[in-house]
């Protein structure tokens, strides 16, 4: 089991730092679901294929080696709303070793 | 009026299994789908994609497994209304239900299963305060009849095809036309973008890029947008117009079934888990993604899976006095509707020595 720690700032505003682990083939969405530092039901509503934009969150620090966005992140950031330079689609971010100490905060909802 | 056994809402793959299971049990199925084909997601948004978690598959394409599961229901003869919206559900004196799409088209049943997915798309709406407010008074989501910006003042919203494709369309029908959209790039087809671009320079539309609308001015009609442009030092600015068209994409959501009065939790709807998928309102189940219960998952497989439970139930709902004994396949076959018949070979049934 390896696991590295990533704050996350909720909806609410307040910081949650947790373990997230590299070895179970997880995204940041499902980390942020499996925590549960969002209301069900209005993070990953599409399951995960850059398809609603439910679980934008927003990049906080930059050391760290990101994926680069895929066609279908930048189509969907380019119509979701809420969007800052620093937006990136959670569930397309999977978690590995490189991520350590990463700092993000979770977009807000739409209604 | 379609009448039907089992009225099923959502053609997508857990309500093209429950036809076959249907089926089995002599039950025809009528499906209802807002897309123009069956399959759901896997048709409309990811049919060249490889699922890996079909039993029996290691992998089959989405596009490829709705296929199969057409011919595998094809004996069965289900109808489909397809390209219409659930919208309204009436419970009828004998039990039974009523269901009328957005294009008035009546169906009856004495159960309805709601399949519905992530539900029905929808256009994304801006978040700007009050815009419900000028919905049919300046403000649209979808073009529907493009004289109706004849000779008119219209802001578009939005960086895709949409965006791009209604504005060169609107070029030489409105008076005005304003492209406001949050960046300089624009994600839509490029032969769209180069002619954007050309109506730009020659002052057919107005494009406003590093902007976007952030509120509505109207009395009890639109009349103006507030554009808030990225650099600071241009700030924000009012624009007159007489209509707004925000064109952002589609999300899934429950929309009509979600004032059916069933009870919804986390988006989905609230189901028995324990014994037959049925929902707060007897007679109605909700199989696949469209419902939550304790340990749900959002999975093809346990959509199939409960459409199976979710048949006997309403096998037995339809049918108060009959007695069902499950049968398997093996054994018993499938007769389908259409008077075919499949059944093993007896040399592939071993005896018991």
């Amino acid at each position: 089991m390896s696991d590295i720690k990533i704050t996350i700032i909720d909806r609410q505003g307040e910081a949650h730092t947790i373990d997230a682990p590299t070895d179970m083939n997880m995204n940041l969405m499902e980390v942020i679901r499996s925590y549960e530092l969002a209301e069900e039901g209005t993070i990953g509503i599409c399951g995960g294929m850059a398809m609603c934009a439910s679980c934008q969150c927003y990049i906080l620090n930059f050391e760290h080696m990101l994926p680069e966005k895929s066609i279908e992140e930048e189509d969907m950031l380019d119509q979701a709303f809420f969007v800052e330079d620093n937006s990136r689609l959670s569930c397309q971010i999977p978690i590995t070793e490189d991520l350590e100490g990463l700092e993000i905060r979770i977009a807000p909802a739409l209604e | 009026m379609i009448k039907t056994d089992m009225l099923i809402i959502g053609a997508g793959p857990t309500g093209l299994f429950a036809v076959f299971e249907a089926g089995l049990l002599k039950m025809k199925c009528h499906l209802i789908d807002a897309l123009p084909q069956p399959g759901g997601q896997c048709s409309e948004i990811y049919p060249k994609k490889p699922i890996y978690d079909i039993p029996g598959f290691p992998e089959v394409l989405a596009g490829d497994l709705v296929d199969n599961l057409m011919e595998q229901i094809k004996p069965f003869e289900p109808g489909f209304t397809l390209g219409e919206r659930a919208e309204t559900i009436e419970k009828q004196e004998d039990g039974s239900f009523i269901v009328t799409t957005n294009k008035g088209t009546s169906h009856q049943a004495p159960v309805v299963v709601i399949a519905g997915g992530l539900g029905s798309f929808e256009p994304r709406k801006p978040p700007i305060k009050g815009i419900q407010d000028y919905e049919d008074k300046g403000v649209a989501y979808i073009i529907r009849d493009p004289e109706v910006y004849r000779d008119k003042k219209v802001v578009i919203a939005g960086g895709g095809d949409s965006a791009l494709d209604w504005s060169i369309f609107l070029a030489d029908v409105a008076k005005e036309v304003s492209l406001v959209h949050r960046r300089k790039d624009f994600r839509g087809a490029l032969d769209s973008v180069e002619k954007v671009e050309e109506l730009s320079k020659i002052g057919k539309i107005n494009l406003i890029t590093d902007a976007e609308v952030v509120d509505l001015k109207g009395e009890g009609q639109l009349d103006a947008v507030l554009i808030r442009h990225k650099d600071e030092a241009r700030g924000e600015e009012l624009k007159e117009t007489d209509h707004f068209i925000p064109l952002f994409g589609l999300s899934p959501k429950l929309g009509p079934i979600a004032n059916w009065g069933l009870e919804i939790e986390k988006n989905a709807i609230k189901v028995d888990n324990t014994y037959d998928y049925q929902t707060n309102i007897p007679g109605i189940y909700a199989i696949g993604d469209v419902n939550t219960y304790k340990g749900k998952l959002k999975l093809i497989l346990c959509g199939f899976h409960e459409a199976a439970i979710m048949c006997q139930s309403a096998y037995q709902k339809i049918n108060p006095d009959k007695k069902y004994v499950m049968k398997y396949t093996t054994v018993s076959g499938v007769s389908g509707f259409d008077g075919s018949k499949k059944e093993a070979k007896r040399e592939v049934v071993k005896s018991i020595n």
